[in-house]
């Protein structure tokens, strides 16, 4: 098991993955409670809109990447509550213009195809620790806002009806939580890739909340699973030779059925 | 002394229709009015306009003299069915503070006097053994007391609760009742209490109104067979049975 971290570019795969792992821990358990994770969805497929603009541009396509996520979000929001299209009928279109836009930006940006299923897919060993660094500092952000707003989003994710009657700012409430779901997608863009994000968003919260009670313990036990699933997903993946990313995926599903089997 | 509930000619259209039409009531202190009248009638309506979470087209709305939306501290309110999900993690308790947002406010964590009011609401509803218990292992009946304990543990002066006893049996709802009551007559508290049934609350009540797009009230305890058919569209058989009456309809 030690020899697979002789390499650096193992080591900062970790402490990303682990990183990653505090991040999705807790904004997972939120994005769980809020039943919001297919707009979570179309978020991280939104956000590649963004990036491809960026690349075509020449610009920073991750910062892209997090104004698109984030116009996407308040799109959503806006053409559902303003409109007669319901909500997952705004995230389906939003979704797939997100994706289309990405794809003609990208195509016409010349030789960043390697890069495209990159970020469709990521590449958690291609990470830096400048990277890692980012997501900690993102981690730390997050944190101290879930913790100065813990009564606010407890009430907005039990019964945000009540809350509304209590005065409490629901709409601006949400719209931070999806902020903060975007800013966590981009960055992990690089590490599992769009598709997998949602996995990473979800799977640990799930099956922690199937064997805790209180919502602390509920998020430990979710930054817990996450980083299990990516040290030994990595692990696996460097001894049979296969794609990390997948591995992470593939460790934390079987986990999850394995959990949600045991729960019943 | 400004009324505690004061609406004066309130009209509310939703989607093009027209949901309160000419909506005219005054509640001072110590009234408790139950709020009777058809589904779709507009009474969970008039509950928002009077939490200032809908905006009347037209009227005026004035909750202790002021815009609903300001007077939200001294007000209490359960929802219709709080739907949530029952392995929510959180306990009674945490729901129960989740009422002194307003005292609390926002960025600020709850403090022990907020906690000290929750456990005494609690108690106040016979749930005080069931604090620590996860709100999603409670029965219905006790579900809907912690939410009970919710809209009162601000110490407000005016209960509004939304067909409180939905889904909890007929011994669960007596006690209910009489709790309400109790804070009635006891505490002056003023409520309002949207029901479907006439029968259960008229005995506790010392106000009556049957609402179906107009307001039908009198001020007082007695609706006429009139108001009643008006409201309901239909014949309505009344059994007076002393008190409590009864209301039968002939047909849906």
């Amino acid at each position: 098991m030690i020899d697979f971290l002789q390499y650096d570019f193992m080591r900062s795969a970790l402490a990303s993955g682990v990183a990653a792992s505090v991040l999705c821990g807790i904004i997972g358990i939120y994005v769980i409670l809020n039943r919001i994770v297919f707009i979570s969805d179309g978020i991280a497929h939104a956000a590649f809109g963004g990036i491809g603009l960026g690349y075509f541009l020449g610009l920073d396509p991750l910062a892209f990447g997090v104004l698109s996520a984030i116009v996407t979000a308040i799109g959503i929001g806006t053409v559902s509550s303003r409109s007669k299209v319901s909500e997952d009928t705004a995230i389906g279109v939003f979704l797939a213009t997100g994706m289309a836009v990405g794809v003609m930006f990208m195509s016409m940006s010349r030789g960043y195809s390697k890069d495209l299923f990159g970020f469709l897919f990521g590449n958690i060993l291609a990470v830096t620790w400048s990277d890692v660094g980012i997501i900690l500092a993102l981690t730390l952000v997050v944190m101290v806002l879930f913790a100065l707003l813990y009564k606010e989003f407890l009430i907005l994710s039990f019964d945000p009806i009540y809350g509304e009657a209590v005065g409490l700012p629901v709409r601006k409430l949400r719209l931070l939580l999806l902020c903060m779901v975007a800013f966590s997608v981009v960055v992990l863009i690089k590490i599992v890739g769009i598709i997998m994000v949602i996995a990473l968003l979800t799977i640990p919260g799930t099956i922690s909340r199937q064997h805790f009670r209180s919502l602390p313990a509920i998020m430990a036990g979710s930054i817990l699973c996450g980083a299990v699933f990516v040290t030994l997903g990595l692990f696996i993946s460097y001894q049979l030779d296969v794609p990390s990313g997948a591995t992470i995926i593939l460790t934390a599903a079987a986990a999850f059925f394995v959990s949600t089997l045991a729960s019943r | 002394m400004a009324a505690i509930v004061l609406v004066k000619g309130l009209f509310v259209t939703r989607d093009g229709h027209t949901v309160l039409e000419d909506v005219n009531l005054e509640l001072n202190e110590g009234n408790f009015l139950g709020l009777i009248g058809p589904n779709g009638g507009g009474k969970s309506t008039l509950l928002k306009v009077m939490l200032g979470l809908i905006k009347p087209d037209r009227g005026d709305v004035r909750i202790f003299g002021l815009e609903p939306a300001q007077a939200r501290k001294l007000v209490g309110y359960m929802p219709q069915k709080t739907l949530f999900d029952q392995s929510f993690p959180v306990t009674a308790l945490d729901v129960v503070l989740m009422g002194r947002y307003n005292q609390a406010g926002l960025f600020q964590r709850y403090s022990s006097e907020d906690r000290k009011a929750a456990s005494r609401a609690l108690e106040a509803v016979g749930m005080g053994g069931y604090a620590g218990r996860e709100i999603g292992a409670l029965s219905g009946g006790e579900q809907q007391r912690v939410f009970v304990a919710r809209s009162m543990v601000s110490d407000p002066k005016l209960l509004l609760l939304d067909e409180p006893t939905a889904g909890v049996d007929a011994a669960q709802q007596t006690e209910f009742y009489d709790l309400l009551c109790g804070l009635n007559r006891k505490m002056g508290i003023t409520i309002v209490l949207v029901s479907h049934d006439i029968t259960a609350i008229s005995k506790y009540v010392n106000r009556i109104a049957c609402l179906n797009q107009r307001l039908y009230y009198h001020g007082s305890k007695e609706l006429t067979n009139e108001d009643i058919e008006k409201a309901y569209g239909c014949p309505v058989e009344m059994i007076a049975h002393g008190t409590p009456h009864r209301v039968l309809r002939e047909h849906d």
